[in-house]
């Protein structure tokens, strides 16, 4: 009989927030994958009885890497529920798409470099650098002291990069600390500050364009298309050289979802008919678009700490009981479902999607990608076609920037700010750095008396559902070959390649007078 | 090779709590030093911190990481500990687990317990981490609240600097540090009675405010984009401990009050309950709430009203 072992990975680092995942390996290949959120906050509860105006700003501390993804969410949703929708200023919406751009080339640049790249790049190849470069000496030096944290100890024995490309890939991941710092001074001028910006609020935004904003926007931006162009771009490529056969690892559920982003106009009502940079849509492997109904979305609890009862239900539609003493239950995270199967959402999900839909630029992109690796589009249903995705998304968002802010008009109207209505509801979907983000909300008495995010991991990192079938990164793993159990590069690797975020995925409701001093440690 | 002739290595051990990871995102906006100064260079000559672990930079995963973890708690030269993140404290702390050595799991409460008694000093890095913050926020559904009182309620001693923020200005907390490694831990006299720094908590917004002179002539903005003083959208620059108008964000970039965005109020205890709602206008019934509150946190800092906002206050 072959042989059968677990492997725990907790913490899973270098992601945003605490995942734990555990693989059941038998004969060198993974049978079952579990995902483990293990941090609770109750965001939603916190929400209730506070000022509508308010969600905007607060609910960005569910994340602090993707804080902009939910703040666009809130404001559209709060749009809705003020009846503003229609009524959000040019200027309003150019600089929403402005800050939520910047929070992309943010997260991005950091995703690949500073939370994936140390599975793919040898730190310590610096150390034998003989060269003038002042970041690499840096390094080199660093090395030479003998202190390695925290870059050593790591998964050893499939380092795979050239000694130069390994010290090339280190030099810029010293200036990806810059590129992505200056993403973020890019969001703070229409922003305010990031992480957690202050301008995206109901009816539009508080900061006002003018002639110096716009021209410090511009070179900041030209900066990071060239960053992005020169350097980005280029390593993805050199780490898919090397790894090639992450093309072919790490596929997952095989179904994409896209509820579009970035508003190109405010005119129509139904955000997933608006004309949007990211197209709205499903597809399967065979690529062909289908619409989107949120209607069909329900999430599934059979395996969360939560009760049963309450298992099935749509967003927004009931109250969540935990029950952190489930014996079938192992994550926070709840199991959405549209249409009762998984979907992964992300970038490969919005490229797919935009493939599908016939997007010119997306499917030059793309082609030339698959082109340049004699590859089908198959190839993209993978570890590293969710780097590709990221990185070929992030040179188009950023190439679109530099169109909208030629689009502001100094002087003109920047929000249409609004009593709070004594009652009402609103939708807010977009598309955060991760993917598909839904917020949900009911005002009654001119306070929230319901708040609900669906986010992205929630989505990408949810546990099995009630049918018993695993969530997308379960699906990733299961199958997958593992080399070496005590280094297991294969299943940290799928996971990065998910960018899961985890403070995000954990937002359930906690239910007003429930004793929760009796639970005991399991 | 420069001459590395005695680099005093002073171990850090940074653990996340409950929280969202913008106070790491944020440290990582450092300008002058970068967060490779911090981590890589000598932040100061002679002086390297050694982060030992910090889960969102660190190359290790599972095991491989909780041994970090185990080298460092057991180092005889002690360490930083830098929290990050409020801690949960409802249902035994289950609402916060995080693993343990073989496979195992404890909870971040007990985590944080177990590093404090162990490390030098303790820096409480975020508005979560220093007084509960946004994870505490009511009706604070897993019971999370901020280190001191974790500590105190834990009978531990070490001391605590708090550097609150949500986010932390990154300057406040490589400043913090530096201070640390060059001067030592702040005297009484340079801390508040939130254990903040004064050298950047020590004045109100309100009286750093470029609007200050909007608000003299009472020319108050009425909507986001207009000019004037923010006061009447709600602004909390009035009991605001924070040298933001001076540092800004973001290599200087801009800052809430700059954006058009009424200051929420991000470093005080209490934050967010205290500032909602942002968008109403501050009036005198509500001062008593940041002044007096008696649910037992840490006590806020000093008087949270400058002479001339109380006496405009009082006016209307």
């Amino acid at each position: 009989m072959a042989e059968t072992r677990t492997i725990t990975i907790d913490p899973i680092t270098r992601i945003e927030g605490h995942l734990k995942v555990e693989v059941v390996v038998e004969a060198g290949v993974v049978k079952e994958a579990r995902c483990s959120a293990l941090l609770f906050r109750g965001f939603e509860n916190i929400l209730l009885n506070r000022d509508p105006r308010d969600a905007a700003l607060l609910v960005q501390r569910v994340c602090g890497v993707c804080p902009v993804g939910h703040a666009a969410a809130s404001a559209l949703c709060l749009d809705n529920a003020f009846g503003v929708d229609a009524e959000v200023p040019h200027n309003g919406r150019v600089m929403r798409n402005l800050i939520l751009g910047s929070n992309y080339l943010q997260s991005h640049i950091l995703h690949f470099y500073h939370l994936a790249a140390l599975d793919f790049v040898d730190v310590a190849a610096a150390a034998e650098y003989e060269g003038a470069d002042e970041a690499l000496c840096g390094v080199r030096d660093f090395i030479a002291r003998g202190e390695l944290s925290p870059f050593v100890p790591r998964y050893e024995g499939d380092y795979r990069l050239s000694k130069e490309a390994n010290q090339a890939a280190t030099a810029h991941y010293v200036k990806a600390l810059e590129a992505r710092r200056t993403a973020h001074e890019l969001g703070a001028i229409f922003g305010g500050k990031l992480p957690h910006e202050v301008g995206i609020v109901v009816g539009g935004v508080t900061e006002v364009p003018t002639s110096d904003k716009i021209a410090a926007f511009l070179s900041k931006l030209a900066g990071l298309r060239k960053f992005i162009a020169d350097v980005y771009l280029p390593d993805v490529l050199a780490v898919a050289q090397a790894y090639p056969d992450y093309f072919e690892i790490g596929a997952g559920c095989r179904r994409w979802l896209s509820y579009g982003g970035f508003d190109l106009e405010t005119a129509e009502a139904d955000l997933l008919k608006r004309k949007r940079l990211f197209p709205a849509g499903r597809v399967e492997a065979e690529l062909s678009l289908a619409p989107v109904d949120p209607g069909k979305i329900a999430e599934y609890v059979r395996h969360s700490w939560f009760e049963d009862a309450t298992s099935g239900l749509a967003p927004g539609a009931g109250e969540t009981k935990p029950a952190p003493e489930k014996e079938s239950g192992y994550s926070w995270i709840k199991a959405p479902r549209y249409d009762g199967q998984p979907h992964e959402v992300g970038p490969l999900a919005r490229t797919l999607v935009a493939y599908a839909a016939g997007d010119a630029a997306v499917k030059k992109q793309v082609d030339g990608l698959l082109a340049q690796f004699g590859a089908q589009a198959g190839a993209l249903f993978s570890v590293l076609g969710r780097h590709a995705a990221r990185a070929l998304e992030t040179a188009r968002v950023a190439e679109a920037m530099e169109r909208w802010v030629m689009e502001l008009k100094p002087g003109e109207p920047v929000c249409d700010w609004r009593p709070v209505p004594d009652s009402g509801s609103g939708m807010g979907l977009t598309e955060a750095p991760r993917g598909a983000l839904g917020h949900w909300a009911e005002i009654e008495g001119g306070r929230l008396s319901r708040y609900q995010l669906v986010v992205p991991t929630t989505w990408n990192a949810s546990p099995h559902d009630d049918e018993g079938i695993p969530g997308p990164i379960e699906q990733a793993l299961i199958g997958t070959k593992v080399k070496d159990s005590e280094n297991p590069f294969e299943v940290v690797r799928i996971v990065r390649s998910f960018d899961p975020c985890l403070a995000c995925s954990v937002h359930m409701l906690t239910p007003r007078g429930r004793e929760v001093g009796r639970w005991r440690v399991l | 090779m420069p001459e590395d002739k005695k680099v005093q290595e002073h171990p850090a051990i940074w653990f996340q709590a409950s929280g969202c990871s913008g106070c790491v995102v944020s440290v990582l906006n450092g300008a002058a030093p970068t967060v490779a100064n911090l981590i890589v260079d000598q932040l100061a000559p002679g002086h390297h911190v050694n982060l030992r672990f910090q889960p969102t930079v660190m190359a290790a995963s599972g095991e491989v990481a909780l041994k970090v973890l185990a080298a460092a708690e057991k180092a005889e030269e002690g360490y930083l500990l830098v929290v990050e993140g409020a801690l949960p404290t409802a249902a035994g702390g289950l609402f916060g687990r995080a693993g343990a050595a073989g496979g195992g799991e404890t909870t971040m409460h007990q985590r944080v317990l177990d590093l404090a008694k162990k490390a030098q000093a303790v820096v409480a890095l975020g508005t979560c981490a220093a007084y509960g913050g946004m994870s505490g926020a009511q009706p604070n559904p897993s019971g999370c609240v901020g280190v001191s009182q974790a500590l105190a309620e834990a009978g531990i001693e070490v001391p605590v600097i708090n550097v609150p923020g949500c986010p932390p200005h990154p300057d406040w907390f490589t400043g913090t540090v530096a201070h640390a490694l060059l001067f030592g831990l702040p005297s009484p006299e340079e801390v508040d009675a939130a254990g903040r720094p004064k050298r950047f908590f020590g004045k109100l917004i309100h009286d750093l405010c470029p609007r200050r002179g909007d608000f003299e002539a009472h020319k108050f903005a009425k909507a986001p984009g207009e000019p004037g003083c923010l006061y009447e959208l709600g602004c909390k620059g009035p009991w605001t401990h924070a040298d933001c108008p001076e540092r800004q964000f973001n290599t200087g970039v801009n800052w809430c009050i700059k954006a058009g965005s009424p200051c929420q109020g991000c470093v005080e205890p209490f934050f967010p309950d205290v500032s909602c709602p942002i968008y109403r206008k501050l009036d005198l019934d509500e001062l008593p709430r940041v002044i007096k509150d008696d649910s037992g946190r840490l006590a806020p800092s000093a008087r949270p009203v400058g002479g001339r906002a109380k006496s405009l206050l009082q006016e209307g």
